[in-house]
């Protein structure tokens, strides 16, 4: 545990080594921020409520779907380029507590960013009268973190498997896209079959519940599954690494 | 401390190390001697438990390197040969990451001793990428200290050092293995004379020799080569030099310098300068030239070769 925390520590405090916090950060609120402008216009102009659920939409396909494989890129492939990883395997740190320190310090990262975001349901709500519908931006929010918990541990699991950090991004992101778009077979099929496809899109379990307001233990276990075989599958690739 | 039973370590069909037999005891600092490719890093990787062998065991203080291996790697101080460090880091962050992955107890105390030891206090908080090579050296050094390992290993820890660091990482070593064990690569023999106790040599994954330093510099020539500079007249000094008894052949080489060999247990080296001087030619230069590895090399895999011809027909998996 200890170990795991002194890794995913390092790990957080290195995003603010490189230009990837600040620059991250300035995209994400700024792309936010545009829409957000945009959207109050609009509700300015026909009247109605700003939904603040829009705005997070922006946030799932281009921002987590892009930035998450840049976050997690060279979390191991950079390790094992240097050589630092000889350094990580011969300390007393069990090859899982690495991986999870891993994911562990770049999902925290992430939550920092997502929080940075709360700042247009906040203004939201003080704008509208009689406020937003928070529960709902609550659940919204859930499902958010846990798609990028899951996103995170393949990311990291998919940059374990590199030397070459641009490799890691390009399959990351193709590796992404296909758990997006597993959903795709389902329009031609139905029953059970149609289920089955729906269900292993990532992107699904969002938009059918949280979105919606809904906290489904479906979904949440969807979601924690995905992550743990992320990170048992970065383990093993690990731990391949000594046989070697 | 370190005890190696028939360790052998296969990369596919290439075999890196074949068979090895070595021990380590407390407080020695051993020196592992050998061409590129000889197996060293092999070795030490599966001593400090970054990788299995393929056969055979390894223990450090009874405890089995496979089976152990959290323990071992709590024992063991490692410094890998590309000194492998976080760029971006600052040196001061960067043994204290390295400290509390070790466990160590008053981290930042501990720190502070270290960059001490390897002389680093005034570039502590310098960022690793603007280091030079001696110095990355020695963070890569304070790295291996952190956690007061009772064992220390060290692969090529003075390669790419300009000859003033080298020193400094050798008398480094020396005070360190007064304490613990050192076990260190390197193919610079005159280095493992001067650092080391006991000396393995190893070619091509198997052990060739393995002694003293000085024991092992007699047992491989019986004979010393000394380079002679004299200021002029070169060719009347070596006609001198060769009517020297005890010496077996005299040459001059393209530097106009002049070399002979002597045996060893007969040094004729005050016979040499005494008649020079005598004579009136001005004397330079008097430095017997040490033994190169290459030399030695070929010389114990030569011996190895012949010590195995009888089984010739089994031949070994390396091209």
């Amino acid at each position: 545990m200890r170990n795991i925390w002194t890794i995913a520590k390092k790990e957080y405090v290195s995003f603010f080594y490189s230009p990837i916090a600040y620059v991250a950060g300035i995209v994400v609120f700024l792309v936010l921020g545009i829409f957000f402008t945009y959207d109050l216009n609009v509700a300015i102009l026909y009247q109605y409520p700003p939904d603040t659920t829009y705005l997070l939409d922006i946030l799932i396909y281009p921002l987590l779907f892009l930035l998450i494989p840049i976050l997690t890129m060279r979390t191991l492939s950079d390790e094992n380029k240097t050589g630092t990883l000889e350094l990580l395997l011969t300390a007393p740190v069990r090859d899982y507590e690495l991986v999870i320190g891993k994911w562990l310090g770049t999902f925290l990262f992430f939550l920092s960013l997502v929080l940075l975001t709360a700042f247009y349901p906040l203004v939201t709500n003080v704008l509208v009268d009689p406020g937003i519908d928070q529960a709902k931006i609550l659940a919204n929010y859930i499902g958010i973190i846990l798609m990028a918990g899951a996103m995170t541990g393949v990311g990291v699991w998919i940059s374990s498997l590199f030397k070459n950090t641009f490799a890691a991004l390009f399959a990351s992101l193709g590796v992404l896209l296909l758990l997006w778009l597993a959903a795709a077979p389902a329009q031609f099929l139905q029953g059970n079959a149609a289920a089955f496809f729906t269900n292993l899109s990532i992107t699904e379990h969002y938009f059918n519940s949280f979105r919606s307001g809904v906290v489904n233990l479906k979904d949440i276990s969807y979601y924690v599954s995905l992550t743990v075989l992320a990170l048992f599958l970065g383990t093993r690739s690990i731990e391949s690494k000594r046989w070697r | 401390m370190i005890t190696v039973r028939n360790l052998t370590k296969d990369y596919g069909i290439h075999r890196a190390i074949d068979n090895l037999n070595f021990n380590a005891e407390k407080g020695e600092v051993l020196g592992f001697l050998g061409p590129n490719g000889a197996g060293k890093t092999t070795t030490m990787r599966i001593l400090t438990g970054f990788m299995p062998p393929t056969s055979g065991t390894a223990a450090i203080d009874g405890l089995d390197v496979v089976d152990d291996s959290l323990e071992i790697r709590q024992k063991v101080g490692y410094l890998p040969e590309t000194v492998p460090l976080y760029e971006e880091m600052r040196v001061y962050d960067y043994l204290k990451y390295m400290g509390d992955l070790h466990h160590v107890e008053n981290s930042d105390e501990r720190v502070e001793d270290v960059i001490e030891v390897v002389g680093m206090e005034e570039r502590a908080l310098s960022l690793i990428r603007n280091l030079s090579k001696g110095m990355r050296q020695r963070v890569g050094l304070g790295q291996a200290l952190l956690h007061q390992p009772e064992i220390l290993i060290l692969d090529e820890p003075t390669i790419g050092l300009d000859p003033k660091q080298i020193k400094e990482v050798r008398n480094l070593i020396r005070g360190l293995g007064e304490e613990r064990t050192v076990m260190l690569s390197t193919h610079i023999l005159s280095e493992a004379q001067q650092i080391c106790d006991r000396v393995i040599i190893i070619n091509k994954g198997r052990i060739v020799a393995e002694d003293a330093p000085e024991n092992l510099q007699d047992r491989l020539s019986s004979v010393r080569t000394v380079t002679v500079r004299v200021a002029d007249q070169i060719e009347s000094a070596a006609g001198l030099i060769r009517d020297i008894p005890g010496i077996v052949s005299v040459r001059i080489n393209d530097d106009g310098q002049i070399q002979f060999d002597n045996l060893r247990e007969n040094d004729a080296r005050p016979l040499v300068a005494r008649a020079l001087v005598k004579k009136g030619f001005d004397l330079l230069e008097l430095t017997p030239e040490a033994v190169n590895l290459e030399e030695i090399f070929l010389k114990l895999t030569r011996e190895n070769a012949e010590a195995d011809t009888p089984s010739q027909d089994n031949p070994e998996s390396e091209a």
